[in-house]
């Protein structure tokens, strides 16, 4: 009997897992089917360039069902529920679909209503995010007639997706204004739930750093509890202000809603509960999570969808076989920090190693937490790379799914980091 | 490692002050810690979050964050807030005696 692959959404991880398992089953083995509920796939890194007049969002959409392998069938219909039991996916208006294994794939989504006032007066106008296109479009207005005053970067919670993309936007503002002249005129403020820019130590000095030398300002363990548009005042559960002029606000993420209406598939943010190695649930063996759905400890970004991917494929293959899943992913993850002026940074890590100073993927490459051109190019290339390699599900010459190892210095915690 | 002593017996804490072995944690231990973390006297709103963070721990191996606290406590983020005003979920953690919860990065 033929078997049925299902994956919920046709972004990053859906699309590149959907593309490799067809390579790598026959058809008279298995179907593969994507659901997700438009044919739009965004090319998410992109937003960020978009407030500064550096992209724009019709040209980061493209067709889902274009990226799919020929021989995978793609459903387009809103997702509606999953139930675990009769191993079934409801869709809007749609057949049910049965399946032998399921890949949640399905990111996450924003949740803007979730904080106070923080759809109210001013959103969309001085109250802003560019996490997605229309707030990214909308965003590039506000700052184009921007005459001056504070600019404050919100990060309402974690977690977020790519979280060094607020970071970004605050380095890509600084050399905006001083590219129009107007860098005097303005305050740049970082506003974060942690306790410092960045979560791991040796990188958090770098980036800290960083953020100093292009004078903004940073609030750390500020806990947004409101968001007050008309007073242009953000308030957090502690009873500290932070006024602004414009504000860009990270919201609140969670997982895909019906996640959260399919009794025992996500947990209380609605991201799906699996083995951060194996990623399998540990209750349904024939379910599988990747990427920003995942509810694993790693940054939500792409590179982490990418590098799980080839994990994922090997474990949906053994349980297709009726074998347990023995392929391990190590919370490998890689990501380009813009950082104005055509430089930009890179970070590679995983679970247990944090992002250290050295080049990638080994001692001749692309330095890492440190800011140089070939950074900026490797991260303005990558757009292509997305599109003709990744998402085919092609292996990238030299990067594997594993952290290397090779061309990173050891630092101790707590020394300098050398460059 | 770091030791603390609570209710007359010595502990292993990280330099946080979090506990390393929640099993070395007795309920009698709690309002000290709580004094230690500037909390002041417990009351039945304090005990109702700090018994669900054990509960929570217990079947997780980790305690939940702020945000998830609010959402499944039965205690609103702005209670938690003015039950623990210097970070609900790290304080309330540390009274509880588990480790510091992981968050995400």
């Amino acid at each position: 009997m033929t078997n049925r692959v299902v994956v919920l959404g046709g972004g990053t991880g859906g699309t590149l897992v959907a593309n490799r398992l067809r390579r790598r089953l026959r058809r008279e083995d298995a179907e593969i089917v994507v659901v997700d509920a438009d044919d739009r796939h965004l090319y998410q890194p992109g937003l960020l360039f978009v407030p500064f007049g550096l992209a724009r969002t019709e040209d980061l959409v493209r067709s889902r069902r274009a990226q799919l392998h020929a021989g995978v069938d793609f459903v387009e219909g809103a997702i509606e529920s999953v139930d675990l039991g009769e191993r079934e996916v409801r869709i809007a208006r749609s057949e049910p679909i049965r399946y032998d294994v399921l890949v949640v794939a399905s990111g996450a989504v924003l949740q803007p209503e979730e904080t106070d006032g923080l759809t109210g007066p001013g959103w969309g106008e001085h109250v802003l995010t560019f996490y997605e296109p229309r707030g990214a479009a909308a965003l590039a207005a506000a700052l184009d007639r921007f005459a001056g005053g504070r600019v404050v970067v919100d990060v309402v919670d974690m977690p977020i997706k790519c979280p060094v993309a607020p970071l970004e936007f605050a380095f890509l503002a600084d050399w905006y204004f001083r590219r129009r002249a107007m860098r005097d005129a303005v305050e740049l403020v970082l506003v974060t739930p942690l306790d410092g820019a960045f979560t791991k130590p040796v990188c958090d000095r770098e980036l800290s750093g960083l953020l100093r030398a292009k004078g903004v300002e940073v609030v750390s363990e500020f806990s947004t509890g409101a968001v007050d548009g008309r007073g242009r005042r953000i308030v957090s559960y502690d009873g500290r202000e932070v006024p602004f002029d414009l504000a860009v606000v990270v919201p609140l993420h969670g997982g895909a809603p019906y996640v959260a209406r399919s009794p025992g598939l996500g947990d209380e943010l609605g991201f799906v509960d699996v083995d951060e190695h194996t990623l399998q649930s540990p209750r349904y063996p024939e379910v599988f999570a990747i990427g920003d759905a995942a509810g694993i400890p790693t940054s939500k970004a792409g590179s982490v969808a990418h590098f799980a991917g080839e994990v994922l494929v090997e474990n949906v293959l053994a349980v297709l076989r009726g074998n347990a899943p023995i392929a391990r992913f190590d919370g490998h993850t890689n990501c380009f920090i813009e950082s104005g002026f055509k430089k930009a940074l890179l970070i590679d890590f995983n679970y247990e190693t944090e992002p250290l100073p050295g080049h990638f993927p080994g001692p001749v490459g692309l330095p890492l937490l440190h800011e140089s051109r070939l950074n900026h190019l490797g991260k303005r290339a990558f757009e292509w790379v997305y599109w003709n390699a990744l998402l085919p599900g092609r292996d990238l010459p030299g990067v594997g799914s594993r952290m290397p190892v090779r061309g990173k210095a050891r630092v101790p915690a707590g020394s300098r980091v050398g460059v | 490692m770091p030791v603390a002593t609570y209710a007359g017996r010595e502990v292993d804490v990280d330099v946080e002050g979090f506990f390393t072995d929640p099993g070395q944690w007795t309920r009698d231990m709690a309002p000290e810690i709580a004094r230690d973390a500037g909390v002041g006297d417990l009351g039945p709103g304090h005990w109702k979050v700090v018994d669900f963070m054990r509960a929570q721990y217990s079947e997780k191996g980790t305690g939940p964050t702020v945000r998830v606290l609010g959402k499944t406590s039965g205690v609103s983020v702005k209670e938690l807030y003015e039950l623990f005003p210097t970070g609900p979920a790290k304080t309330a953690a540390r009274i509880a005696g588990i480790p510091k919860p992981r968050g995400c990065i």
